[in-house]
């Protein structure tokens, strides 16, 4: 998959575009929350963020099933690269989810929270995803072995929040409630565009990665070709 | 700013600060493929000059 | 019906060769004692019932890592996974078959850690049998399959509670839950839904973690 330039500049236009309207509507124009006033502005950042990083993830396991299905190589970069974002991504989930934690509750860290535990969860799954892959050589072992960790990922992923949601009955009490999201029209219409903008921009920086990766691949084969 | 509106600011900064992050990071990048490719130039001139 | 004897084949040789060299079993059941009585000094007195038994699962966890580290060391030093692969079996029986082995040196350490447990701490109730039961086969599933993984790795005996301890989260859920809990049905039903999903996919993919 060679790309066009104009696609990769229309993918950064487009997520730039999204992103800038985005928060700008999001910090100016979406209407106050009765309860939680200003501070409930963060959840249009946190949550696209979260959902974002399951859909690389998402993407990342595909691609991993297209390498086992094909044994094509250049899957196994393409699920690398899912993978690389998505982790990236779940940091700063966890991240946003801290800040809001402290605002919310008055702290940094909270395991009342489901969806923080779960990328909690996630996210030491996904760094050994990285022990994993620093430790085999290059070739298709190791991409055979990311292929079929990257699934058991995402099939970790509803288990893991089923197991969560289990384990609140004798761990701690729920002390901590929390409004779901009943967002008003016009919170829903900020918030899509917000989740848009993030799904942009992984779409964008996935290709520039891509496209940078297989650039240092062909690189690396010409100058074996050349030396 | 109210306390709260100082950490939603600062979440928002976070993020931020990532993708220029990500920018940096990807100029080096960069740079280094620039370098790569002028190298690989030479040695192919050279190889055809020989 | 060869697979069935495929499976049982390679299972009684990794037994029979556990039962001549006696290393990893032994060490085990000493790792899981020691692992009880170390419990014992690192908990406050006022620490609840429940405490040790949570207790008690961890010092499962760590144990099957102990014998899962071990598990394809020996294919990997005399390279007889090689041979194993190049066998006109399915890949999928070794998988089976090492699994049911890891699950009969799990019940071998559990049969000495229960007794211990109980006399240590508190009575053994059916449920915690019934979760350690549901447990193992959750456990020796996913944990087959990783350890085949590290053994690929350069990291090995590093990389394996890595992989083996963010999978098996769920499973400590059920099995606290279902001994802690009044009605422990839902979380034995986890623990079998657990079972199946991994298990299904550790059987499927492992094919693709031996073969180059």
């Amino acid at each position: 998959m060679s790309l066009s330039n104009n696609r990769a500049v229309l993918l950064a236009a487009a997520a730039s575009m999204l992103l800038v309207a985005g928060l700008a509507l999001a910090l100016f124009w979406a209407p106050e929350d009765a309860d939680q006033g200003f501070s409930q502005r963060i959840f249009y950042i946190h949550v696209p963020i979260a959902l974002t990083a399951y859909a690389c993830f998402g993407w990342g396991a595909w691609k991993a099933l297209r390498l086992l299905w094909t044994r094509e190589s250049r899957y196994d970069l393409e699920s690398y690269t899912a993978v690389h974002m998505g982790l990236i991504f779940g940091i700063l989930t966890l991240v946003t989810g801290s800040i809001w934690a402290k605002i919310s509750w008055g702290v940094w860290w909270t395991w009342s929270e489901r969806q923080l535990t779960l990328f909690l969860v996630l996210f030491l799954f996904y760094c050994a995803y990285f022990m994993l892959r620093f430790s085999v050589e290059p070739g298709p072992r190791r991409a055979n072995l990311s292929a079929v960790y990257a699934l058991f990922g995402v099939a970790l992923i509803p288990v893991s929040f089923l197991a969560i949601r289990l384990a609140e009955n004798f761990i701690h009490p729920v002390v901590f409630t929390r409004d779901g999201p009943q967002m008003s029209g016009s919170m829903f219409v900020v918030f899509c565009v917000c989740l848009a903008a993030m799904l942009a921009l992984f779409a964008s920086l996935y290709t520039n990665e891509l496209t940078g990766k297989r650039l240092d691949a062909r690189l690396r084969e010409l100058r074996e070709a050349l030396e | 700013m109210t306390t709260s509106e100082k950490y939603v600011t600062a979440a928002y900064l976070v993020v931020l600060a990532v993708i220029l992050l990500y920018v940096v990071l990807y100029t080096f990048k960069l740079s280094r493929l620039e370098r790569e490719v002028a190298e690989l130039t030479e040695l192919a001139q050279r190889r055809k000059a020989a | 019906m060869t697979y069935f004897a495929d499976v049982a084949a390679l299972a009684r040789k990794d037994i029979l060769l556990e039962l001549r060299s006696r290393d990893t079993l032994p060490a085990m059941l000493l790792f899981v004692v020691s692992a009880l009585v170390v419990f014992h000094f690192s908990l406050p007195s006022e620490a609840s019932a429940t405490a040790s038994t949570g207790l008690l699962w961890i010092a499962l966890l760590f144990t099957a890592l102990l014998g899962l580290g071990r598990a394809f060391t020996a294919e990997r030093e005399q390279r007889v996974l090689d041979g194993l692969v190049l066998a006109p079996c399915d890949r999928s029986a070794i998988w089976l078959a090492k699994c049911l082995g890891v699950l009969v040196f799990l019940g071998v350490a559990e049969a000495v850690a229960l007794p211990a447990y109980g006399l240590f701490f508190e009575p053994v109730g059916w449920e915690l049998v019934a979760a350690i039961l549901l447990a193992n086969l959750g456990l020796a599933a996913v944990g087959t399959l990783l350890a085949a993984m590290a053994a690929a790795s350069r990291a090995r005996e590093l990389l394996l509670p890595l992989l083996f301890l963010p999978l098996v989260i769920p499973v400590v859920v059920g099995g606290v839950g279902a001994t802690v809990v009044d009605d422990p049905g839902r979380y034995l039903g986890f623990l079998a839904l657990y079972d199946l999903i991994f298990a299904i996919l550790s059987w499927a993919s492992f094919e693709y973690v031996v073969v180059e």
